[in-house]
């Protein structure tokens, strides 16, 4: 940098010291850890005594904050500053994992505690139909029925036209118009899914005049599932290898051929999870159900006649009443759409892992 | 393109299909194909293109209608005669939740993203990324459920703390009403978008270059200093438009704020108390009352939802895309 | 500065596969001794036992004596930590952190020491070992750049400049050019002739040419059959390794008849 000062020796050449490090340096041992996190809770229960504080939330923050400052201060005063820091971000890397489970884990537990026990053959073969709000019994069959029958539709839409867009965009799509479809279908991803659903309602019910029924829904439905489709189909053709696409052409397959008969089907594992995954991720959305498909007590077998519900349609009503017997059923209904969506996620995750080796790595 | 039997008297332009430029006998199969490939990506502009302007027609009809200021009137009378509504409390409420949802999920996350990463012990590391992935799969009605059940009560004790230690400021006052606020509803936003954005973030942090994380090893670096000098500078842009994908989340999610909010179109300088609302909710509430006027107003206040998702995910991939400029050149 | 290495009975694992097994061996300080031996006899683990950094795979463990100078790297009470700041490591592809300058680079381990340094000592510190790779000319107009923007041979003495920053006692190379070109590999070599009056250097090579252009003593690793573990076959003079090896199999391997 500066050369100013020109070194006059080899000695000054050698600049300032970097300084010597020993091999060994006091450590912590690991009973010292426990201890501290014994004590930490020792204090966080005496001040929550002492204060008379009465949520346990506050003795856990009380225990957690005496315990990272003092490891952090032991830490230092044995370790030395470095190694203080080091276990600082440990024991926050920690902890945010904990702060972060305790969430997600009471809503999983109180989904299931809740819900399993509304569950029964009735629960799932009978409908709303005549059963008032404050009344129990009932079920979910419309809604189930509902859902299949709309996701099942979404799919005969959304399958073909992510499909074949994903196609056009590894093996036809060149220049502007490749990458305008990249681009929307970047920006479709974000869509809300209220927002697909107004786009519905304005186009089919509001101006085309059709009234609400299932199939309004799945178009909504469709456009929301549409670009997660592309972009999963997308991945996988890509990883098809190029030598595979050569040999086919080489022995004068059509494109069109070694497309559905070559490229597709080497990657027919990865598409079917995305497809799946994608399934999933639709067959819970609510919002633009509401506007489309409005709810119905009643079984309407006919997607594209009438309103219908469907399962996270029939959670939102339930929750809506208000009262206990409604509780219980919105609960047992969720606890069957979570079931849905992980058989779905599992499924296709199965899928993914047994499909993996011939999927073209 | 030309036909084959007649031809013409200038040659022909090339075709936009390689295929039948670069053989004689263009196969018809080949052409159907194509033709049906290309045919559904640009399906999918058209529905794109028509998702904007059926929106901004409705909107345009419900904004002239208005007799109120579209984006300042604190007022939601979209169904009365004349009609009188504005978005302003709906914006405040849609940016305020999704903010404390940001704030309140990004540390977090990153600290999740890291423990799968680079801490936990493999056998555990494995199987967490799996539940993750699931957790991220929970339908957001569930999430509503949840949150109106069994958070909602729980929340009463720390806001009074909250409003014990800063109540002073105004924000967090609290009047020991049910705690159906915006801070609520952020927090339930924030356990939503945990999964997603912490899903995301891993995948950029197993992806710094082992490589660089030794050469830090190799210089006498503990754990955490190897991931402040590799992995979080390699890891930052991915973080950045990793939150962004989970702020498009929470701006356009309805049923969590729909279930847990009590709204009002009020705006409560106070976070913990009830009132407020944001776009989602409000278009999903008001809609089974709304009349024809009442649902014009609710599109354009969707089409505003829909600009700023726009933005927030159109900044996430500039993000992207630098990145991918940036890690190119170094490759 | 330069440190003496006593090797005993060293064995090291990944997992339940036996890596290399009961090595034993004697690194004179201040020279440079090279590994040689076929793909996957364990050289590379063993240099990486000699850091520390073996253990950072995961399952790798080992077993046995290294003395840095007496002292057991593997005793109780032993940081890795300040193991592997003792003992330095150049790798076999150039890694410079991308998202630093050239001269953040070179400063990378010292802002580890936890020692604030003065910008004009930075300064003194990143030149000097710039100049000691023999980088200084090339780089000197341009240190707030990237550093992965140099070439491959460039980015490999800017590795070196950053390892010897922080100025270990132990130098270790793991095939440091095999990634590089010919002109590059000879700067390289240049520079470790250079270097070895300061540090005690190990380095890995397939290049036997290599080995006996820069290194004083060869060690020849070998393994019995594939999944086996690699052993120490011999360790001696280079000279007399590439003359007269006192044992058959390093003869066949350095005449090229295997491996």
């Amino acid at each position: 940098m500066s050369g100013t000062t020109v070194p006059a020796d080899e000695e000054a050449s050698r600049g300032p010291a970097v300084g010597r490090v020993a091999l060994r340096r006091p450590r912590l041992p690991g009973w010292s850890l426990a201890a501290l996190a014994l004590g930490s809770v020792a204090v966080g229960t005496g001040v929550g005594l002492v204060a008379r504080l009465d949520s346990r939330g506050q003795w856990g923050l009380i225990a957690a904050l005496v315990f990272v400052g003092a490891t952090f201060a032991l830490s230092a005063s044995v370790e030395g500053r470095r190694h203080a820091v080091d276990r600082l971000a440990a024991v926050l890397v920690w902890a945010c994992f904990i702060v972060a489970m305790v969430p997600l884990a009471s809503l999983v537990w109180e989904t299931v505690a809740r819900g399993i026990p509304g569950v029964s053959w009735y629960f799932l073969t009978h409908s709303m139909n005549g059963v008032l709000s404050w009344q129990e019994g009932g079920g979910i069959y419309h809604a189930i029925l509902g859902t299949v029958e709309q996701v099942l539709l979404a799919s005969v839409i959304a399958i073909p036209l992510g499909l074949l867009t994903a196609v056009y965009l590894v093996e036809y799509g060149r220049g502007r118009l490749a990458r305008a479809i990249t681009f929307f279908v970047d920006v479709m991803t974000g869509i809300p899914s209220i927002v697909a659903g107004l786009f519905v309602l304005s186009l089919w019910i509001m101006m085309l005049d059709f009234g609400y029924s299932g199939f309004a829904g799945a178009m909504a439905l469709a456009i929301l599932m549409v670009p997660i489709v592309v972009r999963s189909t997308e991945e996988m053709l890509k990883l098809v290898p190029n030598e595979l696409r050569e040999a086919s052409l080489a022995m004068g397959v059509p494109k069109w051929r070694t497309i559905l008969k070559v490229v597709l089907p080497t990657a027919i594992g990865g598409i079917t999870t995305g497809v799946m995954l994608a399934l999933a991720r639709i067959a819970g959305e609510t919002a633009p159900i509401i506007l489309l498909v409005f709810g119905n007590n009643m079984i309407n077998g006919n997607p594209f006649e009438g309103a219908q519900s469907s399962l996270p349609l029939y959670v939102y009503e339930q929750w809506g009443f208000g009262t206990e017997q409604a509780f219980d059923r919105a609960w047992a209904a969720a606890a069957v759409l979570i079931a849905f969506v992980m058989i779905l996620n599992l499924v296709a995750r199965g899928i993914a892992r047994w499909k993996a080796p011939s999927g073209g790595r | 393109m030309s036909s084959p039997s007649a031809p013409p008297p200038t040659p022909s332009p090339p075709s936009p299909m390689k295929e039948a430029g670069a053989r004689s006998t263009t196969r018809l199969g080949d052409r159907i194909f194509s033709g049906l490939s290309k045919g559904s990506g640009i399906a999918l502009l058209v529905i794109m293109a028509a998702i904007a302007v059926f929106l901004a027609i409705r909107a345009g009809i419900a904004i002239a209608a208005d007799e109120g200021n579209f984006l300042t009137t604190f007022e939601w009378d979209a169904n009365a005669d004349p009609p009188r509504f504005g978005i302003a409390v709906l914006l405040f409420g849609t940016v305020v939740s999704s903010v404390i949802a940001m704030v309140l999920a990004v540390p977090v996350a990153v600290g999740i993203a890291l423990f799968i990463s680079h801490y936990a012990p493999r056998r555990l590391a494995t199987p967490l990324a799996y539940v993750v992935d699931l957790l991220a799969a929970v339908p957001s009605i569930v999430y509503g459920l949840w949150g109106a059940l069994y958070l909602v009560p729980r929340m009463t004790g720390p806001f009074q703390w909250l409003d014990d230690v800063l109540g002073w400021t105004g924000v967090f006052a609290y009047d020991g009403t049910p705690a159906r606020s915006l801070m609520t509803v952020g927090l339930l936003l924030a356990v939503m978008i945990l999964p997603i954005i912490t899903s995301v973030t891993r995948e950029v942090f197993l992806q710094t270059p082992k490589a660089n994380q030794e050469a830090a090893l190799a210089l006498g670096a503990t754990r955490w200093e190897v991931i402040r000098m590799t992995v979080l500078p390699f890891g930052r842009s991915g973080v950045i438009s990793a939150s962004m994908l989970g702020l498009g989340r929470a701006l356009g999610e309805t049923m969590a704020v729909a279930t847990v909010l009590s709204p009002s179109f009020l705006i409560n300088a106070s976070l913990l108390e009830s009132g407020g609302g944001t776009f989602a909710q409000n278009i999903a509430s008001q809609f089974k009352e709304a009349g024809s006027m009442g649902r014009d107003a609710l599109i354009a206040s969707g089409l505003v939802l829909f600009l700023l998702t726009l933005l927030v995910n159109g900044a996430a991939r500039l993000i992207i895309a630098r990145r991918k400029e940036y890690s190119g050149a170094n490759a | 500065m330069a440190k003496r290495i006593d090797v005993s009975a060293l064995t090291a694992y990944y997992g339940a596969h036996k890596a290399i097994d009961g090595i034993t061996l004697h690194v004179e300080p201040a020279s440079v001794t090279a590994f040689i031996g076929p793909s996957g006899c364990g050289k590379s683990t063993f240099l990486r036992t000699l850091n520390r950094m073996h253990e950072v795979t995961p399952g790798g463990r080992v077993e046995g004596k290294v003395l840095l100078d007496n002292e057991d790297l593997y005793g109780q009470g032993v940081d890795p930590v300040s193991v592997r700041r003792t003992v330095g490591m150049v790798f076999q592809r150039p890694n410079p952190f991308p998202t630093m300058s050239i001269y953040d680079n070179v400063a990378a381990g010292l802002k580890l020491n936890g020692i604030k340094y003065r910008r004009s000592e930075l300064d003194d510190i990143v030149e000097k070992n710039l100049r000691g790779a023999n980088l200084w000319n090339e780089v000197k107009d341009r240190l707030g750049r990237p550093g992965s923007g140099l070439s491959g041979g460039q980015q490999q003495r800017l590795c070196i400049a950053r390892a010897t920053a922080v100025e270990p006692d132990v130098l270790l190379m793991d095939e440091p050019c095999s990634a590089l070109d010919p002109i590059s590999t000879l700067a390289i070599e240049d520079l470790i002739d250079k270097l070895k009056t300061e540090y005690t250097i190990v380095i890995v090579t397939h290049n036997m040419q290599q080995a006996a252009r820069v290194s004083d003593r060869t060690a020849f690793f070998n393994l019995a059959a594939i999944g086996e573990p690699g052993r120490l076959i011999e360790v001696d003079a280079t000279e007399k390794i590439f003359s007269n090896p006192s044992v058959q199999a390093t003869e066949d391997y350095i005449s090229g008849r295997f491996g």
